[in-house]
């Protein structure tokens, strides 16, 4: 019996999701009495294998076989069931992203096991196996029962710490047979913003919304945004208006978000906006009108035009940073 | 062509959530159901792409009770074909999952289409799960959908950027952002039309239930928010720095 992560590396990194992730399994691994095994698919290097072991994992298996050269949910997770059988693993647990989410669903159906999706904290009870997720989009919780004997879980992210536990870690390849038939999907070309921050993992959100009239000017956000070591994003319309690009769109129709602050310009807090967003740590709102139903859900705010405001708190910010 | 869209019947996106019997069931008291937002910009635009390249039948797919039939209605008066409702509570994600591929095999289907995830339970798994089943490639978070000459043609999100992919049919494509931007509304020609159009009511095949949900919550009520004077801005820098302990 085993806990399996899959650990998927970008380009041959990990980022803190994935220590995140392996912190989290490794805290299920104790509960369940098991050892945590970690697998990733493709070329990683051996510097980068070993800081898995600094969360708990006692094995990294390394798959590679060049019919997963491209992600495809369909292969990718043969590849992960297999390897969950072969380590007998009663949880096989992923990072709660858009691959990560595929890849669970296909490997839950493939295992004959239960997937609870999105969950945000360790289970409250192991026998029987009870976890909380959220649930209509952020306006609530819901305590799931996973009543099966394989167990799959995606975790979403910022909402667990990372805990260290260094492991002696044992760094093995492991083969997998893929058929044809798995792939019948072929990505022709990629478009990345490389070295970008991901929304989702961002520490620092700093969010704008159509009070800031026109994309032209968005130059004060991203200075914000860089001064905070955070990234941006936005409401909806701003990214229906193609003022900025989609994946910055945030609340109950874009990206769920749980940064430690979330800093919401010209934004009014519509409910399908704080939906996704109401799970920051701290949320400071700056918006002209008083009114503004972001007040309500906001930790800190700022009655003000950001046109005047944003700037002067952009130099309070540096001069703060500087120490 | 023949493509399956499978739609949520979900509580309007301004609903405020409530929770009744000690916190174990939903409480449906004044709420109103739409079709998931994912489903319905999907509708829009398998509509454009019917019109572009005709020969094309749209049926809608949902699980459940009868109260969602005004929601199938809808989608068949914005443009849908035609509609099939599985008979059943749909309780849990494969089970859901099981009474489409079911629906699938018995109709010929080049396409299954859903939406990223639902509004409720926020799963994100029924398309994948349908695709695994039916053993078919899929393609998650589509952020572009069209066909041309026979072939699709689709974007999708991956983390931090798109990815052009090309897939065969028969295939699984989950709709995200990005699909179509507004969802088309349907005219008084189509709502007339909808009442007509076929809506099949067919028995649910057994799956076992895996995961239920025991208890809900709601949010911890905020305090209530600290204002500083927009002319003190250095106020705000503390107070996140020494109260808040953010920066
Ligand atoms: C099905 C559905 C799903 C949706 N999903 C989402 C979603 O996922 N995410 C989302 O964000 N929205 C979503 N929406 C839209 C949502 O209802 C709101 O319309 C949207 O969030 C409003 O965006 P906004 O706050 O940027 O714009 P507005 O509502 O136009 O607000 C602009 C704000 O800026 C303020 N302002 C103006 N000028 C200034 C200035 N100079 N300085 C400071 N403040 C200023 C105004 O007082 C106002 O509060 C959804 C809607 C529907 C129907």
């Amino acid at each position: 019996m085993s806990v399996l992560t899959y650990t998927e590396n970008w380009d041959g990194k990990f980022k803190k999701s994935t220590y995140e992730l392996l912190s989290y399994a490794n805290e299920i691994a104790k509960k369940a009495g098991t050892e945590l095994i970690a697998l990733t698919i493709g070329e990683v290097d051996n510097e980068e294998l070993k800081s898995l072991g600094n969360y708990g994992a006692s094995k990294v298996l390394v798959v590679k076989n060049e019919k997963l050269n491209d992600f495809i949910a369909k292969s990718y997770s043969s590849a992960i069931s297999q390897v969950a059988q072969a380590q007998d693993a009663k949880f096989v647990i992923f990072a709660n992203n858009v691959s990560g989410r595929a890849l669970a669903a296909r490997t839950s159906v493939k295992l004959d096991g239960g997937f609870v999706p999105g969950v945000m904290q360790l289970p409250s009870s192991i026998e029987p196996f009870v976890v909380r997720k959220k649930a209509y989009s952020g306006k609530a919780f819901a305590d799931f029962e996973l009543n099966s004997d394989i167990k799959v879980l995606s975790l979403n992210q910022n909402s667990f710490k990372i805990i260290e536990d260094a492991k002696e870690i044992a760094i093995e390849e492991a083969s997998v047979e893929i058929k044809d038939t798995d792939l019948g999907a072929k990505p022709q070309s990629v478009e990345k913003a490389s070295g970008k921050l991901l929304i989702t993992e961002a520490e620092t959100l700093v969010s704008a919304g159509r009070g800031l009239k026109g994309p032209e000017n968005w130059g004060m956000v991203e200075e914000m945004a860089e001064i905070l070591g955070g990234t941006t994003c936005c409401s909806r319309p701003v990214a229906d208006l193609e003022w900025r690009p989609h994946e910055e769109h945030v609340g109950q129709t874009g990206k769920v978000v749980a940064p430690n602050l979330y800093i919401a310009i010209g934004i009014s807090g519509a409910i399908q906006h704080l939906a996704g967003v109401n799970s920051s740590k701290v949320m400071v709102a700056i918006n002209t009108d008083e009114e503004a139903p972001f007040f309500e859900a906001a930790d800190y705010g700022i009655i003000g035009d950001a046109f005047k405001v944003v700037p002067k708190l952009n130099e309070a910010l540096k001069k703060f940073k500087a120490g | 062509m023949k493509v399956l869209l499978c739609i949520s019947h979900v509580p309007d996106t301004t609903s405020k959530i409530r929770f009744t019997d000690n916190d174990t069931a939903f409480d449906k008291t004044d709420i109103q159901y739409i079709i998931g937002p994912h489903e319905e910009l999907a509708l829009t635009r398998l509509l454009e792409v019917k019109e572009a390249i005709g020969g094309m039948t749209i049926t809608v797919v949902n699980v459940g009770l009868k109260e969602t039939e005004p929601t199938i209605r809808k989608a068949l008066a914005v443009g849908a074909d035609d509609a099939i409702r599985v008979e059943a509570d749909p309780t849990d994600a494969l089970f859901v999952a099981k009474q489409i591929a079911e629906v699938y095999k018995q109709g010929n289907y080049d396409l299954v289409v859903t939406g990223k995830e639902t509004i409720d339970y926020n799963g994100a798994q029924v398309g994948e799960m349908i695709a695994e089943l039916l053993d078919l490639p899929s393609v998650t978070s589509t952020s572009h959908f069209d066909i041309k000459d026979g072939k699709a043609q689709l974007e999708r999100e991956i983390d931090g950027g798109k990815e052009v992919i090309e897939v065969d049919f028969p295939f699984v494509a989950t709709s995200g952002k990005g699909f179509a931007l507004e969802p088309r509304i349907p005219n008084m020609r189509g709502i007339m039309q909808a009442r007509r159009k076929p809506l099949a009511v067919v028995q649910a095949v057994n799956q076992e239930i895996k995961t239920k949900t025991n208890q809900f919550y709601l949010p911890e009520v905020k305090g209530a928010c600290t204002f500083v004077d927009a002319e003190n801005v250095e106020e705000l820098v503390r107070l996140l720095h020494e109260e808040a302990k953010v920066l």
